[in-house]
C-alpha cells in the first residue's frame, strides 16, 4: 500500500497508466482533508453544547470537555483507522456523519434538561453517547473486517434469509404501550431494538447481490407487451417473493415508514440494476394499487393521512380518535423558530412530548436553529446521498455500483419520509431521522451503512493495479 | 449502470429540494400563522418568561411581576389592591388568559408590540435583559379608593370621568375580585377562578362599563335637554303644563309620581327636576316623541356600540320603535332604556363641560421598558352634546336638586356640585329591588372637575328604602371630594 502511496505523488502516473482499461482516479487520497473537516465536525456540536449550557443555566456545561474529548477521541481513532485501512475512502462522508450524530447528542441532552417537563425517555443523552460509541465502533469493526464490500456478494441468500427474520422478529414479541401502534421493536428485558434498521441494509446486500447476476436476464430475456417489456417469472419471481413478504410484514406491523422505504429501494435498485425505464412505470402502478389496498385495509393509514390534511384536529373540541398534538404541536415550533430560531435551548420543543427528540427532532431543530439550521441539516444530508450515489458512479464492480445505489438511496428516502412527515409534506410514517434521532439501532445501523459506503469508495478510488511491466512500459528512470 | 444511477441522483436532489421547499414554507411564508396560533402554548409561556410590565396609577404601579422561577413559566403576575383596581385592569393569568387592559395592552406590557421592536431589537443586541412597557392610567387613586370604600360590601359600581378631557378618575365594581388568586397555574388557582366564575354575585362582571341598568330619573336630563335643544322651553322656570297624575297617551295606564303630596302639577322644570317628578318628563318625552329624544340621547353616546376606553363597555340603549306610552317611559328612564354607569358620567360630563362630551379614556401614556413613551392619548371631542346655553340650563337644574332637591346628600362646603337622583325600577312588575343611581359633577375653587355616576343594585333590604339620593348620593360626595378637595 505504501507504494501506491508513493507512486501517487509520482509526476509521470498519468503516463504510465494511459492504457488501463479503467481511468484511474488520479484524485491524491484526501485523508488530511478528511481530517480537517472531522475536527469541525467535532469542534460545533461542542459550541453547540456550549451554547446550550450558557442558554439554560448561565454557565458553560460540566461535561463539555469530557463530552468533547471523548467525541474527538472516537472521531480520531475512525480516522486513523480510515488512514489504515481505508485510505482512498471518500473523504466527507465520516465528518458528515459526525457531525449529525454530535449534533443530534447536543439536542438530546437539551432535551433531557427539560427532563422534568418530559417525563418519559429521562435522561436518554448519556444512553445515547453510549450507542454513538457503540455504533462508531461498529462502523470501524467493517472498516477493519470487511476487507472488500464484494465479499457481501457471497452472502446473497443468507441475507435474504436474515432479513426476513428481522423484520418477522418485532411480531413474535409483545408490543408495549410506548410503541404507539408501531411492531417494530424487539424487547429483551429493558433492552430493546428496532430491527427494521439494520433490515435495511442487509435487504439492500440480498437486493445487490440478486440483481447482479439476473440482471441481463431481467433486462434482455422479456417478452414486449403494450410497449413494456416484461421479464420471464423465473428471473423476477424469486425477488418478487421476498419484496412482497417484507411489505406484508411491514403493513402487518404497521411500519409504514419502512414499508415505503423498501418499496422505493426496491424499484430504484431494479431500474438501475436493467436500465429500464419500465421499471418506474411497473413501480408507480404497483405502489399506487398497494397503496389503494393499504388505506382501506389499515384503520392506522387513514388516521395519519387525516392527522396529515388537518393537524390541528387534535386540538380541537372533538379531537378525532387516535389523534396526536405531535404534527400540530411540531409545525408550531417550527413557526414558533422562524428564520434564525430561537437560539439552542431557548426553545420550548418539549411541548412536542417524549417524541421531541426521537421522531419529532427535527421540530426540535427547527424550532431552536430555525430556517436556516434546517436547510443546512438537509443539506447535509443531502450532501451525504450525493457523496454516496458518487461512489456508486465511480464503483467499478456492479455489484459495488448497485450497493452504493441500494444504500444511498435508502438513506435519502428514509430522510425524505421523516422530514417530509415531520415538516407536513407527505403524512407521518414514523421513522427516525438518520443520526440525530434518539435510538440505539438506528445509530449503530446508520454507522454501519456510512462504513459499508466508504468500503466500496475506497475500492473506488483506489489507483487500479500496478500494469503489466511487459504491456506498459515504464519510461526511463529520470535521472 | 452510470445513466440510471445519474438519474437516481438528480431524483433525490429533488427529494431534499422539496424537503428545502418545504421547509422555507413553514417556517418562512406561514411561520407567523403558526407561531400566533391560539394553541402555540409558547405565546403564553412567553408572556410570563421575563418580568411584564406594570399598570401604573398616579405614578405609582398597581401590578407586580414576581420572579417564581417556575418550569414553565418564570414570573408571574401579582396587583396592589386588587380588587380595588380589577376593572382597570383585569386579570392576567397564567392558565385562563388576559382581560381588559391587561388583556388589550399586552403588546405593550409584554414587550411584543410592534412599536417596541426598534428598542428591543437594541436590547437584544446590546445584552439588555427583555422587559415589558408600563401602561399609565388616568386613574385617581383617591377617587378610586373613595369609590371602592363608598360602595364597600353593596353591589354596583361608581365612574368619575374629568369633563374636561375625559379622563378616566375612578373605575370601580363591587363584588370585586383579586386577580392574583388565579394568576398562577397550580390546582388552587384553578379552584379560585372556579369559584369565581360560580359565583352569583358575579364579581368579575366589570359593573361599571359591562352592565346596563335601567337609569331611572338620571335619563331625566337628557330629556330636559331635548326639551330645551328643541325649543320646546326655553328657561328652567318655565310652566310645563302637566297634569299629576299624568294618563299615558293611548292607554288608560296612569302615570304617578313618588308621593302625591309633590307639587308636581304643572310645575316648572326647575321644581320637577327637584323632586324628579316623573309626570312632568314622561309628559315632555311623550310630546317630543320618540326620534327626538332618541337623537339627543345619541348625542350623549347611547347606541353607540365604540365608546373604546380602550375597554369596550356595553352599549347603552335608548329605544328606536316605542309605541307614544313607551317613549313617556323611556323618558323617565324606565321601559326599554339601559344604560352603562360610564354613560351616565358621560352624560354628567358633557353637562359640566358646557355640552362638550369628551372621549372617555382610561390608558394615559404608553412606555416602553426603559420608560420612554410610546404613544400618549391625545384629547378628543366625541360629540357636542347640547349647546353651551344649554348646558349652562341644565347645570343650574343640576346644582338646585342638591341644594333644594332630592340630592342634598351630595352637598360639598365651598364646591360647585350638580347632581340627579334615580331609583330604577326593575324587573317583572317591578318586583326587584330598584336600582339606587346618583350622576353628579363638581367644580372646585381651584379649577378641578369631576363628573361621578355611581349605581347601587341592592343597597337595602327593602324597596322602600332605597333612593338614589339616600344610598348613591354620598358615595359620588366622597368621590368628589377626594378629586376637587384632594
Amino acid at each position: 500500500m505504501s507504494t501506491f502511496d508513493l507512486s501517487n505523488s509520482s509526476t509521470d502516473r498519468g503516463a504510465r497508466r494511459a492504457n488501463t482499461t479503467i481511468t484511474p482516479q488520479n484524485a491524491p487520497n484526501r485523508r488530511n482533508t478528511e481530517l480537517a473537516m472531522l475536527a469541525f465536525a467535532v469542534v460545533l456540536p461542542v459550541f453547540a453544547y456550549a451554547n446550550v449550557g450558557l442558554a439554560m443555566d448561565g454557565t458553560l456545561p460540566a461535561g463539555m470537555l469530557a463530552y468533547g474529548l471523548g467525541m474527538g477521541a472516537l472521531a480520531l481513532v475512525a480516522h486513523l483507522v480510515m488512514r489504515r485501512f481505508a485510505p482512498y475512502a471518500d473523504p466527507l462522508l465520516l465528518p458528515l456523519a459526525t457531525l449529525l450524530n454530535g449534533l443530534g447528542l447536543v439536542m438530546i441532552w437539551r432535551l433531557d434538561k427539560a427532563g422534568k417537563l418530559l417525563a418519559s425517555n429521562y435522561p436518554a443523552a448519556a444512553n445515547q453517547l453510549m450507542w454513538s460509541g457503540l455504533g462508531i465502533a461498529f462502523f470501524i469493526g467493517v472498516i477493519v473486517l470487511l476487507k472488500d464490500h464484494r465479499i457481501l456478494q457471497r452472502y446473497t441468500y443468507i441475507s435474504m434469509a436474515v432479513a426476513l427474520v428481522l423484520l418477522a422478529a418485532p411480531a413474535f414479541f409483545p408490543s408495549r404501550p410506548g410503541d404507539f401502534g408501531a411492531k417494530i421493536w424487539i424487547h429483551i428485558g429493558s433492552f430493546s431494538i428496532q430491527p427494521g434498521e439494520f433490515a435495511k441494509i442487509i435487504l439492500t446486500i440480498f437486493f445487490s447481490g440478486y440483481l447482479m447476476v439476473k440482471r441481463d436476464a431481467l433486462a434482455l430475456a422479456s417478452r414486449r407487451f403494450m410497449g413494456l417489456y416484461l421479464p420471464r417469472g423465473r428471473d423476477l419471481g424469486p425477488i418478487i417473493v421476498v419484496w412482497l413478504l417484507s411489505i406484508l410484514i411491514l403493513i402487518f406491523e404497521t411500519d409504514l415508514g419502512s414499508s415505503f422505504l423498501f418499496f422505493g429501494l426496491f424499484v430504484v435498485m431494479l431500474y438501475v440494476a436493467t436500465e429500464r425505464t419500465s421499471w418506474i412505470v411497473f413501480g408507480l402502478i404497483m405502489s399506487i394499487g398497494g397503496a389503494t389496498v393499504v388505506a382501506m385495509a389499515e384503520p392506522h393509514v387513514k388516521t395519519r393521512i387525516n392527522a396529515w390534511l388537518d393537524p390541528m384536529a387534535a386540538f380541537g373540541p372533538h379531537p378525532p380518535a387516535q389523534s396526536s398534538e405531535q404534527i400540530g404541536q411540531t409545525l408550531m415550533a417550527f413557526g414558533s423558530g422562524g428564520v434564525t430560531g430561537s437560539g439552542l435551548g431557548q426553545g420550548r420543543s418539549w411541548l412536542i412530548q417524549f417524541a421531541a427528540k426521537s421522531d419529532f427532532i427535527l421540530g426540535s431543530f427547527g424550532e431552536e436553529l430555525g430556517l436556516t439550521g434546517m436547510m443546512a441539516l438537509f443539506l447535509l444530508y443531502g450532501l451525504i446521498v450525493q457523496r454516496g450515489l458518487r461512489t456508486a458512479v465511480a464503483a467499478r464492480d456492479p455489484f459495488g455500483k448497485l450497493l452504493a445505489v441500494g444504500l444511498s438511496s435508502a438513506f435519502a428516502l428514509q430522510v425524505f419520509v421523516v422530514a417530509g412527515g415531520v415538516t407536513g409534506l407527505i403524512p407521518l410514517t414514523g421513522m427516525t431521522m438518520p443520526f440525530l434521532a434518539q435510538g440505539g439501532s438506528s445509530v449503530v445501523a446508520n454507522w454501519a451503512l456510512i462504513a459499508i459506503l466508504l468500503k466500496i469508495s475506497d475500492s473506488a478510488r483506489r489507483p487500479a493495479a500496478e500494469p503489466e511491466p511487459a504491456t506498459a512500459p515504464s519510461p526511463a528512470p529520470a535521472r | 449502470m452510470n445513466k440510471p444511477i445519474r438519474r437516481v441522483s438528480v431524483f433525490c436532489l429533488v427529494l431534499v429540494l422539496a424537503l428545502l421547499v418545504r421547509t422555507n414554507w413553514v417556517q418562512g411564508v406561514q411561520a407567523q400563522a403558526w407561531a400566533s396560533n391560539q394553541h402555540n402554548d409558547r405565546n403564553k409561556y412567553d408572556r410570563y418568561a421575563y418580568p411584564r410590565g406594570n399598570i401604573i396609577v398616579g405614578g405609582q404601579p398597581v401590578t407586580n411581576s414576581d420572579f417564581v422561577n417556575g418550569l414553565r413559566y418564570k414570573y408571574k403576575r401579582s396587583w396592589v389592591d386588587g380588587p380595588m383596581y380589577a376593572p382597570v385592569t383585569g386579570y392576567s393569568s397564567q392558565s385562563f388568559g388576559t382581560s381588559q387592559l391587561e388583556s388589550l395592552e399586552d403588546g405593550i406590557l409584554a414587550g411584543t408590540d410592534s412599536r417596541l421592536f426598534f428598542r428591543n431589537t437594541l436590547d437584544m443586541l446590546t445584552g439588555g435583559d427583555k422587559k415589558g412597557g408600563n401602561v399609565v392610567t388616568t386613574i385617581n387613586a383617591k377617587a378610586q379608593k373613595a369609590a371602592f370604600e363608598g360602595l364597600g360590601n353593596k353591589k354596583g359600581a361608581a365612574v368619575a370621568i374629568d369633563p374636561r378631557t375625559g379622563a378616566i378618575l375612578a373605575l370601580v365594581s363591587t363584588p370585586s375580585y383579586d386577580p392574583g388568586t388565579f394568576s398562577g397555574s397550580t390546582a388552587a388557582d384553578a379552584k379560585a377562578w372556579t369559584d369565581l366564575n360560580a359565583d352569583p354575585n358575579k364579581p368579575m362582571l366589570n359593573r361599571a362599563l359591562r352592565e346596563t341598568y335601567p337609569p331611572g330619573s338620571t335619563f331625566k336630563l337628557i330629556t330636559a335637554a331635548a326639551a330645551f335643544e328643541t325649543g320646546m322651553f326655553q328657561n328652567p322656570e318655565d310652566k310645563t303644563d302637566t297634569p299629576n297624575p299624568y294618563t299615558l297617551p293611548g292607554t288608560k295606564t296612569v302615570l304617578k309620581n313618588a308621593s302625591d303630596t309633590e307639587p308636581c302639577e304643572n310645575a316648572t322644570l326647575l321644581v320637577g327636576m327637584d323632586f324628579s317628578c316623573n309626570t312632568v318628563f314622561g309628559k315632555i318625552g311623550a310630546d317630543l316623541g320618540k326620534d327626538k329624544l332618541r337623537a339627543q340621547a345619541e348625542k350623549f353616546g347611547f347606541n353607540n356600540s365604540q365608546v373604546d376606553v380602550p375597554i369596550r363597555p356595553s352599549t347603552s340603549v335608548f329605544p328606536t320603535n316605542s309605541s307614544p306610552d313607551g317613549t313617556a317611559m323611556d323618558a323617565i328612564g324606565q321601559h326599554d332604556t339601559r344604560a352603562t354607569p360610564l354613560q351616565m358620567a358621560m352624560v354628567a360630563a358633557a353637562i359640566a363641560n358646557n355640552g362638550s362630551l369628551m372621549q372617555p379614556y382610561l390608558v394615559d401614556q404608553e412606555q416602553a421598558g426603559n420608560l420612554a413613551v410610546v404613544s400618549k392619548h391625545s384629547e378628543k371631542q366625541l360629540s357636542q352634546a347640547v349647546s353651551p346655553a344649554t348646558a349652562q340650563k341644565l347645570q343650574q337644574l343640576m346644582e338646585s336638586v342638591v341644594k333644594n332637591g332630592t340630592g342634598t346628600k351630595a352637598q360639598i362646603d365651598g364646591v360647585t356640585v350638580g347632581g340627579k337622583t334615580g331609583t330604577a325600577q326593575h324587573g317583572q312588575d317591578n318586583s326587584g329591588l330598584p336600582f339606587a343611581w346618583f350622576m353628579s359633577y363638581a367644580k372646585g375653587a381651584d379649577g378641578k372637575q369631576v363628573a361621578v355616576a355611581v349605581v347601587v343594585e341592592d343597597g337595602a333590604a327593602e324597596s322602600r328604602e332605597i333612593s338614589g339620593g339616600s344610598i348613591a348620593a354620598p358615595i359620588a360626595k366622597s368621590v368628589m371630594e377626594a378629586v376637587v378637595k384632594g
